[in-house]
Protein backbone atom coordinates (compact mmCIF):
# COMPACT_ATOMS: atom_id res chain seq x y z
CA UNK A 1 0.00 0.00 0.00
CA UNK A 2 2.85 2.40 -0.46
CA UNK A 3 2.40 5.78 -1.96
CA UNK A 4 4.56 6.11 -5.51
CA UNK A 5 6.92 9.32 -5.55
CA UNK A 6 4.53 10.60 -8.06
CA UNK A 7 1.43 10.33 -5.34
CA UNK A 8 3.04 11.33 -2.43
CA UNK A 9 4.29 14.77 -4.43
CA UNK A 10 1.24 15.19 -5.81
CA UNK A 11 -0.33 14.70 -2.17
CA UNK A 12 1.79 17.00 -0.62
CA UNK A 13 1.16 19.62 -3.63
CA UNK A 14 -2.76 19.48 -2.74
CA UNK A 15 -1.87 19.78 1.08
CA UNK A 16 0.23 22.62 0.67
CA UNK A 17 -2.38 24.64 -1.79
CA UNK A 18 -5.05 23.87 -0.36
CA UNK A 19 -3.86 24.20 3.07
CA UNK A 20 -6.43 25.98 4.54
CA UNK A 21 -9.41 24.33 3.14
CA UNK A 22 -7.64 20.97 4.88
CA UNK A 23 -6.77 22.33 7.98
CA UNK A 24 -10.07 24.01 8.81
CA UNK A 25 -12.83 20.97 7.70
CA UNK A 26 -10.01 18.48 9.74
CA UNK A 27 -10.14 20.63 12.39
CA UNK A 28 -13.97 20.64 12.50
CA UNK A 29 -14.03 16.65 12.11
CA UNK A 30 -12.00 17.07 15.27
CA UNK A 31 -14.08 19.35 17.14
CA UNK A 32 -17.16 17.03 16.17
CA UNK A 33 -15.67 13.93 17.81
CA UNK A 34 -13.76 15.38 20.80
CA UNK A 35 -16.83 17.54 21.89
CA UNK A 36 -15.49 20.35 22.98
CA UNK A 37 -12.75 18.77 25.38
CA UNK A 38 -10.38 20.56 23.97
CA UNK A 39 -10.06 23.87 23.42
CA UNK A 40 -10.20 25.18 20.19
CA UNK A 41 -6.84 26.79 20.04
CA UNK A 42 -5.60 23.48 21.10
CA UNK A 43 -6.86 21.81 18.15
CA UNK A 44 -6.40 23.84 15.86
CA UNK A 45 -2.65 23.42 17.02
CA UNK A 46 -2.53 19.83 16.81
CA UNK A 47 -4.01 19.92 13.18
CA UNK A 48 -1.54 22.70 12.02
CA UNK A 49 1.55 20.24 13.51
CA UNK A 50 0.14 17.18 11.99
CA UNK A 51 -0.88 19.04 8.82
CA UNK A 52 2.91 20.02 8.66
CA UNK A 53 4.70 17.24 9.68
CA UNK A 54 2.79 15.13 7.05
CA UNK A 55 3.36 17.77 4.27
CA UNK A 56 6.78 17.72 5.53
CA UNK A 57 7.28 13.84 5.20
CA UNK A 58 5.57 13.44 1.42
CA UNK A 59 7.70 16.54 0.44
CA UNK A 60 10.76 14.37 0.95
CA UNK A 61 8.90 11.49 -0.44
CA UNK A 62 7.92 9.32 2.12
CA UNK A 63 6.02 6.25 0.58
CA UNK A 64 4.37 5.36 4.13
CA UNK A 65 4.76 5.81 7.82
CA UNK A 66 7.38 3.39 8.39
CA UNK A 67 9.65 5.18 5.91
CA UNK A 68 12.18 7.40 7.45
CA UNK A 69 11.73 10.30 6.10
CA UNK A 70 8.39 10.12 8.26
CA UNK A 71 9.92 9.87 11.28
CA UNK A 72 8.69 13.31 12.65
CA UNK A 73 5.48 12.61 11.41
CA UNK A 74 5.55 9.47 14.03
CA UNK A 75 7.02 11.72 16.80
CA UNK A 76 4.37 14.23 16.23
CA UNK A 77 1.45 11.54 15.87
CA UNK A 78 2.78 9.40 19.33
CA UNK A 79 2.63 12.78 20.79
CA UNK A 80 -0.72 13.27 19.86
CA UNK A 81 -2.11 9.95 20.91
CA UNK A 82 -0.28 10.21 24.03
CA UNK A 83 -1.69 13.62 25.03
CA UNK A 84 -5.35 11.98 24.19
CA UNK A 85 -4.91 8.87 26.56
CA UNK A 86 -3.39 10.90 29.27
CA UNK A 87 -6.20 13.24 29.10
CA UNK A 88 -9.34 10.53 29.10
CA UNK A 89 -10.30 10.58 25.40
CA UNK A 90 -11.00 6.77 24.07
CA UNK A 91 -9.27 5.12 21.92
CA UNK A 92 -11.75 5.65 18.96
CA UNK A 93 -11.74 9.21 19.40
CA UNK A 94 -8.09 9.48 19.06
CA UNK A 95 -7.69 7.65 15.85
CA UNK A 96 -10.90 8.59 14.57
CA UNK A 97 -9.75 12.44 14.66
CA UNK A 98 -6.87 10.81 12.57
CA UNK A 99 -9.59 9.51 9.98
CA UNK A 100 -10.69 13.35 9.95
CA UNK A 101 -8.19 13.79 7.53
CA UNK A 102 -10.31 11.70 4.52
CA UNK A 103 -12.97 13.81 5.07
CA UNK A 104 -11.03 17.02 4.29
CA UNK A 105 -9.50 14.95 1.37
CA UNK A 106 -12.58 13.86 0.33
CA UNK A 107 -14.09 17.71 -0.07
CA UNK A 108 -10.82 18.69 -1.71
CA UNK A 109 -11.09 16.22 -4.35
CA UNK A 110 -14.56 15.32 -4.71
CA UNK A 111 -14.90 18.04 -7.66
CA UNK A 112 -12.81 16.30 -10.09
CA UNK A 113 -14.39 12.58 -10.62
CA UNK A 114 -11.48 11.07 -13.09
CA UNK A 115 -10.19 8.06 -12.04
CA UNK A 116 -7.09 9.51 -11.66
CA UNK A 117 -8.16 11.51 -8.87
CA UNK A 118 -10.07 8.11 -7.13
CA UNK A 119 -6.87 6.43 -7.40
CA UNK A 120 -4.49 9.34 -5.55
CA UNK A 121 -7.61 9.48 -3.15
CA UNK A 122 -7.61 5.45 -2.14
CA UNK A 123 -3.63 5.54 -2.22
CA UNK A 124 -3.95 8.90 0.29
CA UNK A 125 -6.37 7.06 2.41
CA UNK A 126 -4.10 4.28 3.05
CA UNK A 127 -1.77 6.20 4.04
CA UNK A 128 -4.18 7.97 6.87
CA UNK A 129 -5.10 4.52 7.61
CA UNK A 130 -1.74 3.73 8.40
CA UNK A 131 -1.39 6.97 10.62
CA UNK A 132 -4.68 5.68 12.71
CA UNK A 133 -3.30 2.60 13.68
CA UNK A 134 -0.16 4.34 14.63
CA UNK A 135 -2.14 6.31 16.84
CA UNK A 136 -4.19 3.36 18.09
CA UNK A 137 -0.89 2.02 18.98
CA UNK A 138 0.78 4.48 20.67
CA UNK A 139 -2.31 5.16 22.52
CA UNK A 140 -2.45 1.88 23.81
CA UNK A 141 1.26 1.63 25.02
CA UNK A 142 0.30 5.22 26.87
CA UNK A 143 -2.53 3.55 28.69
CA UNK A 144 -0.49 0.47 29.41
CA UNK A 145 2.14 2.61 31.26
CA UNK A 146 -0.63 4.31 33.34
CA UNK A 147 -1.70 1.30 34.42
CA UNK A 148 1.42 0.47 35.31
CA UNK A 149 2.12 3.28 37.13
CA UNK A 150 -1.32 2.86 38.68
CA UNK A 151 -0.41 -0.67 39.97
CA UNK A 152 2.94 0.59 41.96
CA UNK A 153 0.85 3.11 43.22
CA UNK A 154 -1.59 0.61 44.54
CA UNK A 155 1.03 -1.22 46.23
CA UNK A 156 2.43 1.97 47.82
CA UNK A 157 -1.11 1.73 48.88
CA UNK A 158 -0.98 -1.14 50.98
CA UNK A 159 -0.05 0.08 53.59
CA UNK A 160 -1.63 -1.77 57.05
CA UNK A 161 -3.38 -0.22 60.04
CA UNK A 162 -2.01 -2.07 63.01
CA UNK A 163 -3.13 -2.93 66.14
CA UNK A 164 -0.26 -1.73 69.01
CA UNK A 165 -1.89 -2.42 72.18
CA UNK A 166 -5.38 -3.30 73.46
CA UNK A 167 -7.21 0.04 71.93
CA UNK A 168 -4.16 1.39 70.40
CA UNK A 169 -3.68 1.39 66.46
CA UNK A 170 -1.09 2.55 64.46
CA UNK A 171 -0.66 3.27 60.48
CA UNK A 172 3.34 3.68 59.84
CA UNK A 173 3.39 5.73 56.58
CA UNK A 174 5.87 4.46 53.94
CA UNK A 175 6.75 6.61 51.03
CA UNK A 176 5.41 9.49 49.42
CA UNK A 177 1.87 10.93 50.51
CA UNK A 178 -0.01 12.52 47.40
CA UNK A 179 -3.42 13.71 48.22
CA UNK A 180 -5.75 10.41 46.61
CA UNK A 181 -3.31 7.96 48.82
CA UNK A 182 -3.28 10.18 52.06
CA UNK A 183 -7.18 10.01 51.66
CA UNK A 184 -7.40 6.62 51.57
CA UNK A 185 -5.19 6.10 54.02
CA UNK A 186 -7.05 8.30 56.49
CA UNK A 187 -10.29 6.61 55.50
CA UNK A 188 -9.01 3.43 56.46
CA UNK A 189 -7.67 4.00 59.61
CA UNK A 190 -11.33 5.77 60.68
CA UNK A 191 -12.69 2.37 59.57
CA UNK A 192 -10.09 0.70 61.96
CA UNK A 193 -10.84 2.66 64.72
CA UNK A 194 -14.83 1.91 64.34
CA UNK A 195 -14.11 -1.99 63.83
CA UNK A 196 -11.44 -2.42 66.75
CA UNK A 197 -12.99 -0.18 69.33
CA UNK A 198 -9.60 1.44 69.67
CA UNK A 199 -10.10 5.18 71.37
CA UNK A 200 -6.26 5.94 70.36
CA UNK A 201 -4.57 6.36 66.70
CA UNK A 202 -1.24 6.78 65.99
CA UNK A 203 -0.16 8.25 62.72
CA UNK A 204 3.67 7.60 62.11
CA UNK A 205 5.34 9.83 59.20
CA UNK A 206 8.92 8.56 59.53
CA UNK A 207 8.88 6.80 56.09
CA UNK A 208 7.38 10.02 54.68
CA UNK A 209 10.41 12.18 52.79
CA UNK A 210 8.58 15.14 52.29
CA UNK A 211 4.75 16.69 52.79
CA UNK A 212 2.59 19.47 51.25
CA UNK A 213 -0.27 21.77 52.39
CA UNK A 214 -2.54 18.89 50.87
CA UNK A 215 -1.27 16.50 52.61
CA UNK A 216 -0.80 18.03 55.73
CA UNK A 217 -4.48 18.91 55.59
CA UNK A 218 -5.69 15.74 55.33
CA UNK A 219 -3.86 14.71 58.04
CA UNK A 220 -4.87 17.30 60.46
CA UNK A 221 -8.61 16.51 58.99
CA UNK A 222 -8.13 12.89 59.91
CA UNK A 223 -7.21 13.93 63.56
CA UNK A 224 -10.46 16.06 63.76
CA UNK A 225 -12.25 13.45 62.21
CA UNK A 226 -11.07 10.73 64.41
CA UNK A 227 -11.88 13.36 67.18
CA UNK A 228 -15.14 13.87 66.11
CA UNK A 229 -15.85 9.83 66.31
CA UNK A 230 -14.44 10.09 69.90
CA UNK A 231 -10.45 8.82 69.45
CA UNK A 232 -7.35 10.69 69.81
CA UNK A 233 -4.71 10.85 67.40
CA UNK A 234 -0.81 11.17 67.78
CA UNK A 235 1.34 12.23 65.06
CA UNK A 236 4.48 10.02 65.60
CA UNK A 237 8.44 10.54 63.40
CA UNK A 238 8.09 14.31 62.01
CA UNK A 239 11.28 14.75 60.29
CA UNK A 240 13.25 18.44 60.75
CA UNK A 241 12.30 18.92 57.14
CA UNK A 242 8.65 18.38 57.32
CA UNK A 243 8.21 19.94 60.79
CA UNK A 244 10.57 23.23 58.85
CA UNK A 245 7.75 23.13 56.13
CA UNK A 246 4.74 23.27 58.39
CA UNK A 247 5.75 26.09 59.83
CA UNK A 248 6.98 27.66 56.37
CA UNK A 249 3.54 26.85 55.17
CA UNK A 250 1.92 28.16 58.06
CA UNK A 251 -0.15 24.85 59.10
CA UNK A 252 -1.50 25.17 62.59
CA UNK A 253 -0.89 22.01 64.00
CA UNK A 254 -3.14 23.51 66.83
CA UNK A 255 -3.10 20.86 70.12
CA UNK A 256 -2.86 17.79 68.54
CA UNK A 257 -0.09 15.36 69.98
CA UNK A 258 3.24 14.92 68.35
CA UNK A 259 5.74 13.09 69.13
CA UNK A 260 9.55 12.30 68.04
CA UNK A 261 9.07 8.36 67.82
CA UNK A 262 6.61 5.57 67.33
CA UNK A 263 8.17 4.59 70.46
CA UNK A 264 7.62 7.70 72.21
CA UNK A 265 3.88 7.98 71.16
CA UNK A 266 3.10 4.30 72.45
CA UNK A 267 4.40 5.42 75.85
CA UNK A 268 2.48 8.93 75.26
CA UNK A 269 -0.53 6.54 74.85
CA UNK A 270 -0.13 3.60 77.61
CA UNK A 271 0.61 6.67 80.48
CA UNK A 272 -3.00 8.18 79.21
CA UNK A 273 -4.70 5.20 79.53
CA UNK A 274 -3.01 3.96 82.77
CA UNK A 275 -0.99 1.34 81.67
CA UNK A 276 2.38 1.95 83.81
CA UNK A 277 5.85 1.21 82.04
CA UNK A 278 9.12 1.11 83.76
CA UNK A 279 12.31 -0.28 83.43
CA UNK A 280 13.31 -3.79 85.73
CA UNK A 281 16.40 -1.58 86.95
CA UNK A 282 14.62 1.75 87.55
CA UNK A 283 17.07 4.41 87.36
CA UNK A 284 16.57 6.96 90.15
CA UNK A 285 15.19 9.91 88.44
CA UNK A 286 12.26 7.56 87.03
CA UNK B 1 -44.18 12.17 62.74
CA UNK B 2 -42.50 9.48 63.96
CA UNK B 3 -40.69 10.02 67.46
CA UNK B 4 -37.01 8.66 68.23
CA UNK B 5 -37.64 6.26 71.69
CA UNK B 6 -35.45 6.95 74.65
CA UNK B 7 -34.40 4.14 76.81
CA UNK B 8 -33.56 4.39 80.45
CA UNK B 9 -30.63 2.06 81.59
CA UNK B 10 -29.73 2.95 85.18
CA UNK B 11 -28.10 6.08 85.57
CA UNK B 12 -28.48 6.78 81.92
CA UNK B 13 -30.95 7.34 79.29
CA UNK B 14 -29.65 5.82 75.36
CA UNK B 15 -30.92 7.27 72.66
CA UNK B 16 -30.35 5.17 69.75
CA UNK B 17 -31.36 7.03 66.11
CA UNK B 18 -32.38 4.32 63.99
CA UNK B 19 -34.20 6.10 61.07
CA UNK B 20 -33.68 9.56 59.07
CA UNK B 21 -35.03 12.02 61.11
CA UNK B 22 -37.32 14.86 59.56
CA UNK B 23 -35.81 18.13 61.46
CA UNK B 24 -39.38 17.87 63.63
CA UNK B 25 -38.26 14.31 64.42
CA UNK B 26 -34.96 15.64 65.71
CA UNK B 27 -36.53 18.80 67.62
CA UNK B 28 -39.13 16.66 68.97
CA UNK B 29 -36.65 14.40 70.19
CA UNK B 30 -34.62 17.34 72.06
CA UNK B 31 -37.79 18.51 73.98
CA UNK B 32 -38.43 14.55 74.63
CA UNK B 33 -34.72 14.08 76.47
CA UNK B 34 -34.70 17.51 78.17
CA UNK B 35 -38.04 16.14 79.76
CA UNK B 36 -37.15 12.87 80.59
CA UNK B 37 -33.86 14.09 82.09
CA UNK B 38 -35.77 15.93 84.74
CA UNK B 39 -38.27 13.20 84.92
CA UNK B 40 -35.90 10.84 85.58
CA UNK B 41 -32.91 12.32 87.30
CA UNK B 42 -30.70 10.42 85.19
CA UNK B 43 -27.11 12.10 85.18
CA UNK B 44 -26.10 10.56 81.40
CA UNK B 45 -26.94 10.88 77.96
CA UNK B 46 -25.87 8.46 75.39
CA UNK B 47 -26.88 9.23 72.04
CA UNK B 48 -25.91 6.66 69.59
CA UNK B 49 -25.67 7.79 65.97
CA UNK B 50 -24.44 4.33 64.76
CA UNK B 51 -27.12 3.93 62.09
CA UNK B 52 -27.06 7.47 60.74
CA UNK B 53 -25.68 7.57 57.30
CA UNK B 54 -25.35 11.21 57.40
CA UNK B 55 -25.25 14.14 60.27
CA UNK B 56 -25.82 17.71 58.10
CA UNK B 57 -26.02 20.94 59.83
CA UNK B 58 -29.54 20.42 61.87
CA UNK B 59 -28.85 17.50 63.51
CA UNK B 60 -25.38 18.28 64.40
CA UNK B 61 -27.16 21.65 66.01
CA UNK B 62 -29.60 19.25 67.87
CA UNK B 63 -26.63 17.55 69.49
CA UNK B 64 -25.12 20.69 70.79
CA UNK B 65 -28.01 21.84 72.07
CA UNK B 66 -28.85 18.29 73.41
CA UNK B 67 -25.60 18.39 74.86
CA UNK B 68 -26.31 22.43 76.60
CA UNK B 69 -29.54 21.63 77.78
CA UNK B 70 -28.50 18.45 79.51
CA UNK B 71 -25.46 20.26 81.06
CA UNK B 72 -27.43 22.62 82.62
CA UNK B 73 -29.93 19.62 83.77
CA UNK B 74 -26.77 18.63 85.37
CA UNK B 75 -26.52 15.10 82.82
CA UNK B 76 -23.60 14.95 80.75
CA UNK B 77 -23.86 13.93 77.13
CA UNK B 78 -21.73 11.59 74.56
CA UNK B 79 -22.54 11.08 71.20
CA UNK B 80 -21.26 7.81 70.01
CA UNK B 81 -20.84 5.62 66.69
CA UNK B 82 -19.92 8.29 64.43
CA UNK B 83 -19.37 6.82 60.89
CA UNK B 84 -15.83 7.66 59.65
CA UNK B 85 -17.79 9.28 56.12
CA UNK B 86 -20.06 10.94 58.34
CA UNK B 87 -16.97 12.46 60.18
CA UNK B 88 -14.73 13.27 57.21
CA UNK B 89 -18.07 15.04 55.75
CA UNK B 90 -18.86 17.19 59.26
CA UNK B 91 -14.86 18.03 59.02
CA UNK B 92 -15.48 19.18 55.90
CA UNK B 93 -18.76 20.53 56.32
CA UNK B 94 -16.92 22.83 58.82
CA UNK B 95 -19.14 21.44 61.36
CA UNK B 96 -16.72 20.87 64.37
CA UNK B 97 -19.67 19.98 67.05
CA UNK B 98 -18.36 22.32 70.17
CA UNK B 99 -18.96 21.32 73.05
CA UNK B 100 -20.22 17.72 72.76
CA UNK B 101 -18.03 14.52 73.54
CA UNK B 102 -17.63 11.99 71.63
CA UNK B 103 -17.14 8.16 72.03
CA UNK B 104 -16.27 5.32 69.43
CA UNK B 105 -19.49 2.81 70.89
CA UNK B 106 -21.98 2.89 73.29
CA UNK B 107 -19.73 1.01 75.78
CA UNK B 108 -17.09 3.61 75.67
CA UNK B 109 -19.43 6.21 76.26
CA UNK B 110 -20.56 4.54 79.05
CA UNK B 111 -17.28 4.24 80.75
CA UNK B 112 -16.79 7.79 80.09
CA UNK B 113 -19.91 9.32 82.15
CA UNK B 114 -19.13 6.22 84.88
CA UNK B 115 -15.24 8.23 84.61
CA UNK B 116 -17.13 11.38 85.31
CA UNK B 117 -19.51 10.50 88.10
CA UNK B 118 -16.69 9.29 89.80
CA UNK B 119 -14.86 12.38 89.60
CA UNK B 120 -17.60 14.41 90.72
CA UNK B 121 -18.44 11.84 93.51
CA UNK B 122 -14.98 12.39 94.89
CA UNK B 123 -15.14 15.85 94.62
CA UNK B 124 -18.25 16.06 96.67
CA UNK B 125 -17.56 13.61 99.54
CA UNK B 126 -13.72 14.28 99.61
CA UNK B 127 -14.14 17.85 99.50
CA UNK B 128 -11.52 20.51 98.19
CA UNK B 129 -10.29 21.33 95.09
CA UNK B 130 -7.31 20.26 95.57
CA UNK B 131 -7.77 16.53 95.30
CA UNK B 132 -6.65 15.21 92.58
CA UNK B 133 -8.58 13.18 90.29
CA UNK B 134 -8.74 9.43 90.18
CA UNK B 135 -6.31 8.05 87.90
CA UNK B 136 -8.64 5.86 85.85
CA UNK B 137 -8.39 3.47 82.36
CA UNK C 1 -36.29 1.59 46.71
CA UNK C 2 -33.31 0.98 44.68
CA UNK C 3 -34.79 -0.67 42.01
CA UNK C 4 -37.50 1.46 39.46
CA UNK C 5 -35.06 3.95 39.47
CA UNK C 6 -34.38 5.04 36.10
CA UNK C 7 -30.77 6.79 35.53
CA UNK C 8 -31.33 7.59 32.15
CA UNK C 9 -33.94 10.71 33.41
CA UNK C 10 -33.98 13.23 35.61
CA UNK C 11 -35.87 12.24 38.88
CA UNK C 12 -38.08 15.76 40.23
CA UNK C 13 -39.03 15.72 44.29
CA UNK C 14 -41.44 18.96 45.10
CA UNK C 15 -39.95 20.14 48.92
CA UNK C 16 -42.90 21.25 50.72
CA UNK C 17 -42.27 19.78 54.21
CA UNK C 18 -39.65 18.50 56.65
CA UNK C 19 -41.00 15.06 55.04
CA UNK C 20 -39.96 15.85 51.47
CA UNK C 21 -36.27 17.24 52.74
CA UNK C 22 -35.93 13.70 53.70
CA UNK C 23 -37.03 11.96 50.77
CA UNK C 24 -34.36 14.15 48.49
CA UNK C 25 -31.52 12.60 50.85
CA UNK C 26 -33.28 9.34 50.06
CA UNK C 27 -33.55 10.09 46.21
CA UNK C 28 -30.02 11.48 46.16
CA UNK C 29 -28.07 8.46 47.97
CA UNK C 30 -30.30 6.26 45.71
CA UNK C 31 -29.07 7.87 42.11
CA UNK C 32 -25.25 8.17 44.62
CA UNK C 33 -25.41 4.43 44.45
CA UNK C 34 -26.00 4.45 41.33
CA UNK C 35 -23.34 6.01 39.98
CA UNK C 36 -20.83 4.51 42.05
CA UNK C 37 -19.63 7.53 43.83
CA UNK C 38 -17.67 6.47 47.01
CA UNK C 39 -19.18 5.71 50.32
CA UNK C 40 -17.30 9.31 51.37
CA UNK C 41 -18.82 10.88 48.26
CA UNK C 42 -21.84 9.35 48.82
CA UNK C 43 -22.51 10.75 52.44
CA UNK C 44 -21.03 14.49 51.33
CA UNK C 45 -22.68 14.85 48.53
CA UNK C 46 -26.44 13.65 50.41
CA UNK C 47 -25.28 15.76 53.39
CA UNK C 48 -25.19 18.85 50.56
CA UNK C 49 -28.57 17.82 49.19
CA UNK C 50 -29.74 18.31 52.65
CA UNK C 51 -28.81 21.22 53.84
CA UNK C 52 -29.43 23.06 50.37
CA UNK C 53 -33.15 21.01 50.11
CA UNK C 54 -33.66 22.57 53.58
CA UNK C 55 -32.67 26.26 52.26
CA UNK C 56 -34.79 25.56 49.67
CA UNK C 57 -37.88 24.77 52.35
CA UNK C 58 -36.71 27.26 54.74
CA UNK C 59 -35.60 30.62 52.05
CA UNK C 60 -36.97 29.46 49.30
CA UNK C 61 -40.64 29.00 50.93
CA UNK C 62 -40.77 25.08 48.93
CA UNK C 63 -39.80 24.44 45.26
CA UNK C 64 -38.26 21.68 43.76
CA UNK C 65 -35.45 19.17 43.22
CA UNK C 66 -34.26 17.82 40.28
CA UNK C 67 -31.46 14.52 40.22
CA UNK C 68 -29.96 13.40 37.65
CA UNK C 69 -27.17 10.73 36.47
CA UNK C 70 -24.81 12.33 34.44
CA UNK C 71 -21.49 11.40 32.63
CA UNK C 72 -18.70 13.52 31.54
CA UNK C 73 -17.08 10.90 28.90
CA UNK C 74 -14.72 10.09 31.47
CA UNK C 75 -16.38 9.91 35.01
CA UNK C 76 -20.05 9.37 35.73
CA UNK C 77 -21.63 11.76 38.00
CA UNK C 78 -24.63 12.87 39.96
CA UNK C 79 -26.32 16.29 39.04
CA UNK C 80 -28.94 18.04 41.76
CA UNK C 81 -30.66 21.04 40.81
CA UNK C 82 -32.81 23.08 43.49
CA UNK C 83 -34.90 25.71 42.66
CA UNK C 84 -37.45 27.68 44.18
CA UNK C 85 -39.65 31.03 43.34
CA UNK C 86 -39.26 32.81 46.74
CA UNK C 87 -37.62 36.15 47.43
CA UNK C 88 -33.80 35.09 46.26
CA UNK C 89 -30.47 36.17 47.36
CA UNK C 90 -29.66 39.84 47.91
CA UNK C 91 -26.30 39.44 48.84
CA UNK C 92 -24.22 36.33 47.56
CA UNK C 93 -21.04 36.77 48.48
CA UNK C 94 -22.37 37.12 52.49
CA UNK C 95 -24.77 34.33 51.94
CA UNK C 96 -22.01 32.15 50.60
CA UNK C 97 -19.60 33.38 53.95
CA UNK C 98 -19.41 30.69 56.65
CA UNK C 99 -21.61 31.29 59.60
CA UNK C 100 -23.59 34.07 58.01
CA UNK C 101 -27.27 33.38 58.17
CA UNK C 102 -30.56 34.79 58.33
CA UNK C 103 -33.20 31.77 59.72
CA UNK C 104 -31.36 31.30 62.95
CA UNK C 105 -29.06 28.16 61.59
CA UNK C 106 -25.55 27.98 61.39
CA UNK C 107 -24.45 29.33 58.73
CA UNK C 108 -23.19 26.58 57.12
CA UNK C 109 -26.13 25.50 54.73
CA UNK C 110 -24.51 27.23 51.28
CA UNK C 111 -21.19 27.37 52.14
CA UNK C 112 -20.58 24.01 53.86
CA UNK C 113 -22.24 22.86 50.76
CA UNK C 114 -20.13 24.08 48.27
CA UNK C 115 -17.21 22.53 49.80
CA UNK C 116 -18.60 18.99 49.47
CA UNK C 117 -19.18 18.99 45.38
CA UNK C 118 -17.29 19.56 42.59
CA UNK C 119 -19.24 21.55 41.34
CA UNK C 120 -21.52 24.60 42.59
CA UNK C 121 -23.60 27.06 40.35
CA UNK C 122 -26.25 29.72 41.66
CA UNK C 123 -28.31 31.77 40.08
CA UNK C 124 -30.52 34.30 42.05
CA UNK C 125 -31.39 38.21 41.64
CA UNK C 126 -33.91 39.88 44.75
CA UNK C 127 -37.54 38.88 43.80
CA UNK C 128 -36.38 36.20 40.98
CA UNK C 129 -35.88 33.30 42.96
CA UNK C 130 -32.98 31.01 43.34
CA UNK C 131 -31.48 28.19 41.31
CA UNK C 132 -28.58 26.14 42.87
CA UNK C 133 -26.84 23.07 40.44
CA UNK C 134 -24.40 20.90 42.06
CA UNK C 135 -22.34 17.79 40.64
CA UNK C 136 -20.63 15.13 42.47
CA UNK C 137 -18.01 13.54 39.95
CA UNK C 138 -17.38 9.82 40.80
CA UNK C 139 -12.96 9.33 41.26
Amino acid sequence: MALSADESSRLAELLTSRATQVTQRWTEVMAGQLRGRLSQAELVRQVQELHRALTDALGKGAADLTAEEATELRAVLAELSRGQARQGFSATETASSIFGLKDALLAELEADQSVGTLRDYVAFSGLVDQMGLFTFESFVRTRESLIADQAEQLLELSTPVVKLWEGVVAVPLVGTLDSARAQVVMERLLQTLVDTGSPYAIIDITGVPAVDTQVAQHILKTVVAARLMGADCIISGIRPQIAQTIVALGIEFGDIATKASLADALRHVLRLTGVETSRRQPRREA
Amino acid sequence: MERVPILKIGDILLVSIQLDMSDQTAVALQEDLAERIVATGCHGVIIDITALDIVDSFVGRMLSTIASISKVLDAETVVVGMRPAVAITLVELGLSLNGIRTALNVERGMELIAVDRVHDDQYEFEGGPDTEPLALP
Amino acid sequence: MTSGVDLGRPQAQTVGSDEDVVRVRQLVRTVAVAVKLSLVDQTKVVTAASELARNTLVYGGGGTVEVTAVDNGRKPGIKIVFADSGPGIVDLDLALTDGYTTGGGLGLGLSGARRLVDEFDIQTAPGQGTRITVIKWSR
